[in-house]
Order: structure tokens, then C-alpha cells, then sequence
């Protein structure tokens, strides 16, 4: 099974080292053309400004949406942005899921922080333990709504994780942190 | 559950890991910072003159004035990061104070110590330091520096100081590789590192954190080339707004350090960029002049 790591700008290294650690083929995805034969497609942490612009001049924007209608797309942070439908100001967006975000909702760089999510939506097989998550100035999840579904709220009621289908958002970054969890869920939705 | 850590190691090095394989850019005013925005920057600098006119200004030259950061952390969405003088920890406070995303510790200010750089593990914020070779590397890190760039030879257009000390640090890194265990001690004493973050690195094949090309790049070549010698992204000082079209240059830069290995999609980019900055030669520059050797 292949998977592809889009590889415009961000930690795509570190998406790439999970994944070739659970016995995935990887494929960084810089062009069009890199997309064909994968299984599913991580869009990794980074700036969404940047990622956006340069998927739209290498002509990405249109067949990263098709496929995100039948395969499986994870982002993670910035490509949490950029696979919603608004974050309230313009720029290049997949608009595949049924999600507004807001960016640098927690703040700036000094709000970033460490904490334990509970993610027992996974089911037993993933044990129930908590997960360690890193939010670099990260996004929330203002609204889901249609066919998306909130996955992990906070004690205070903000959404960080949400799923429509084969397509996953996290506001944090998995890939971060030595626990493949995260990266084992996505793998067999993109099954 | 839920308890917030803030200002961990981890999440001051993540955010450097965020701006990997991306292009950091200096700016002087509101209206450049939304330029460079626009042509795909991942962060920007925020500071009074860019290198080449520190260069030419002479004098002291300090942290800018905080008014100004802000006024440039309001204009744009991405991080912002700004520089204190090396050794200067109230700088540093103050940058700390208005929420700054990233200090840089530079040599492309006048240094306010000359013997110690700031402690940076005190900090919430984090801290990016220039390097000329490994040692000097894992010493910033050993102080708590969450990235290091390259110091290159700033406001020049010249890589080839950047390219000096990019292959420094990778030779290093290969040197120690290769040694066997019992002669790794006597390398962190030659080099003059903490003996752990030697053995972090040999073990990792790379240096602890993110680590960045800096000084004296200019063009989109010159930029693919530092990311083929294994750096993980570009910052790009006077080389944009000292050129003729920084616009157009920014946007080429940005596309150059995504595709670095691809020539063709190069070619394509560096065509009719306008005038480059005009640069100065390091060899013709008198070495008092110089200011990688700032840092200790």
C-alpha cells in the first residue's frame, strides 16, 4: 500500500518516518502527477498561506479535490485548514469537508502547548490510553456540520478532531510524537 | 486530563518543524511583511533595516523598535519573528512581552556580550541562533536554541560564507558518524559541545533541531542549493527588498526551495526576475568588517 505526503512545504519528514515505520510505502507528492496509485494522502503541519499558494500554482487544487471525493485525506494543523471550507478570510482552500476553522485560535507561539486528548472514539483495539498531543499555534474547529462529525472536543467544549467519511482533521500534530496511534487510524481508513 | 504545558522544548522546536522546506523572510514594514505574505513566505523578521543597510549604516545596531514588531505582527497571519543582540536578555524580555513567535540571537547585531549568549531554556518563547560549525551548533542548542541557521555572511548577496558553514556542520556530522564510541568524548571536547547532544546527534544523523540556511542568499538557485546541501529551509535577508522586483523574487525563492531538486521547474522560476540585489564580494570586504565571527 502506498500512501503520499504532500511535500509543498511543512514536517512531511516526520509524517513520512510514522508511516514507513508501520510498513507503508510513502510517496512525497509535489506535483499532480505524484498523486497516482496511492491509497491516501497526508497533508502535513506548516503554514496554510504558504501550502495553499503553492498548491494553486503547481495546478494541485483541483485534483487534490478529486481525490479527496473517494480516497482518503488526513491534515494535520495547517492541513486541517486546508481541507475546510472557510477559516474566515480568503486564501486557497480544498473546501472537502463539511468544517470552519479558525487559525492561531489558542494565540501566538508563547500559547502553544502539550496536553493529553482522549481519543476512545478509535475503539478498544487502540487502547484506551490518553494521547500526548502538541498544538503549535494551532486551529480550532469553529463548526461542524453535514456529513462531518466531531471526533475530540476539550474540557472547554472546542472541537480539535473531526471526521467526514475518509477524510480526518486534527488540529495537533501526531507526527510529533512517538505514538503511531493517529497514523494506524488513518492507514486503515485509507484501506 | 488536560493539563496545558506551555513553552516545553517541544513545542518551541514544533514550530520550527513547521516552517521546514519554507522560506523566512525580512521585512521592514507592514506593506513588505503582506508582500511577503503574499509570495508564500512561511514566517517573516521583523526589523528597522535589513543587513545590507545595517552594513552600510554602520554604528550600533540594536533590537527595533517594538512599535514597529507589532504593527508588522498585525499585518500578517504567519509567524513573525524578531532579533535581539546576542547575550542581551532584556531585549529578549521585551520581544518575549509583545509575542514575538520566534527571537532570533543575532550576529547581524551589534553583540551587547561578548563572552555568554542568553540562556534561552528561561524563555517561553523560542530562539533560532547562527552557526559556522557544528560545535558552535550544539553550544546554542546546549543553551536552549529550538533552531540554528547557518550565519552565512549577512547583507552581502555573497552564499558563499552559507555554503562554508552548511558544509561544516554536514561534514562534522558525517565525521562523527564514523567514529567508533570510545573516540566520540574526545570529539566533543575538540569541537567544544556538550557531550549528550553529540551523541543526540550521531545518533540522529542530523543536528537535535531544525536547521536553516541564512546569509547572503539571493537568488532561487541560491537557495535550492542550501536546501541539496540538507538545509531544511531559507531565510532570505536584503536579497528580496533589495531587489528589483521583491514580489516577483519572494514568489520565485518560495517555488525554488519546494521543487530544489527539480531543475527544470528551477529554470523555469529564475527566469525574468528583474535586477538582483547588488551584493558584495566577502573576499573584497575588509575581515573587521565581517560579522559571522560575532558568537562565541
Amino acid at each position: 500500500m502506498r500512501v503520499g505526503v504532500l511535500a509543498l512545504q511543512g514536517d512531511f519528514i516526520e509524517h513520512q518516518t510514522m508511516l514507513e515505520r508501520l510498513g507503508v510505502e510513502v510517496q512525497q507528492v509535489r506535483l499532480p502527477s505524484h498523486l497516482e496509485g496511492l491509497a491516501g494522502l497526508i497533508i502535513p503541519g506548516g503554514e496554510s498561506t504558504t501550502i495553499g499558494k503553492l498548491a494553486v500554482d503547481f495546478g494541485l487544487l483541483e485534483p487534490l479535490r478529486e481525490f479527496g471525493r473517494e480516497r482518503a485525506i488526513w491534515g494535520t494543523c495547517a492541513g486541517a485548514i486546508f481541507l475546510s471550507k472557510d477559516v474566515g478570510r480568503p486564501q486557497p482552500l480544498l473546501q472537502l469537508m463539511d468544517i470552519s476553522v479558525q487559525r492561531n485560535a489558542f494565540g501566538r507561539q508563547v500559547d502553544s502547548f502539550e496536553t493529553d486528548l482522549d481519543i476512545s472514539f478509535m475503539g478498544r483495539e487502540y487502547n484506551g490510553r490518553p494521547f500526548h498531543a502538541v498544538f503549535i499555534r494551532a486551529p480550532i474547529i469553529q463548526k461542524v456540520y453535514g456529513n462531518a462529525r466531531a471526533l475530540i472536543t476539550l474540557g472547554d467544549g472546542r472541537i480539535v478532531a473531526a471526521q467526514q467519511g475518509k477524510l480526518l482533521a486534527t488540529s495537533f500534530h501526531p507526527e510529533l510524537t512517538g505514538d503511531d496511534r493517529f497514523h494506524r487510524y488513518f492507514v486503515e481508513l485509507a484501506r | 486530563m488536560e493539563e496545558n504545558i506551555t513553552g516545553s522544548f517541544a513545542v518551541k522546536k514544533g514550530l520550527a518543524q513547521m516552517l521546514k522546506g519554507g522560506v523566512i523572510m525580512d521585512v521592514v514594514t507592514p506593506e513588505h511583511a503582506r508582500i511577503a505574505e503574499d509570495a508564500g513566505a512561511v514566517a517573516v523578521m521583523a526589523l528597522e533595516r535589513v543587513p545590507a543597510d545595517i552594513r552600510a549604516h554602520g554604528g550600533v545596531a540594536r533590537m527595533s523598535d517594538p512599535e514597529l514588531i507589532l504593527k508588522i505582527m498585525d499585518a500578517v497571519s504567519i509567524p513573525v519573528m524578531a532579533k535581539c543582540r546576542i547575550g542581551h536578555f532584556v531585549e529578549a524580555q521585551i520581544l518575549e512581552a509583545i509575542g514575538v513567535d520566534y527571537i532570533d540571537e543575532s550576529e547581524v547585531l551589534t553583540p551587547a556580550d561578548e563572552e555568554h549568549h542568553i540562556y534561552k531554556h528561561a524563555f517561553k518563547v523560542p530562539f533560532v541562533c547562527g552557526a559556522r560549525n557544528l560545535g558552535e551548533a550544539l553550544r546554542r542548542i546546549g543553551e536552549g536554541a529550538a533552531m540554528i541557521r547557518t550565519k552565512g555572511e549577512a547583507g552581502t548577496g555573497d552564499v558563499v560564507e552559507a555554503v562554508r558553514h552548511a558544509r561544516a556542520v554536514m561534514g562534522e556530522i558525517r565525521r562523527l558518524q564514523n567514529l567508533p564510541d570510545e573516540e566520540v568524548m574526545a570529539f566533543a571536547k575538540e569541537i567544544g559541545a556538550p557531550y549528550e547532544l553529540v551523541l543526540e546527534t550521531r545518533k540522529l544523523g542530523r543536528l537535535p533541531v531544525v536547521n536553516f540556511a541564512a546569509g547572503g542568499i539571493a537568488t532561487p538557485a541560491d537557495a535550492a542549493l542550501m536546501m541539496q546541501l540538507g538545509m531544511d529551509g531559507v531565510f532570505v535577508g536584503s536579497g528580496i527588498f533589495k531587489s528589483g522586483d521583491p514580489a516577483k523574487r519572494a514568489a520565485a525563492i518560495v517555488k525554488a526551495v519546494t521543487h530544489y531538486n527539480d531543475p527544470k521547474i528551477l529554470a523555469e522560476v529564475s527566469r525574468n526576475l528583474g535586477e538582483p540585489m547588488v551584493g558584495r564580494q566577502i573576499s573584497a570586504i575588509p575581515e573587521t568588517e565581517l560579522i559571522a565571527g560575532r558568537g562565541w
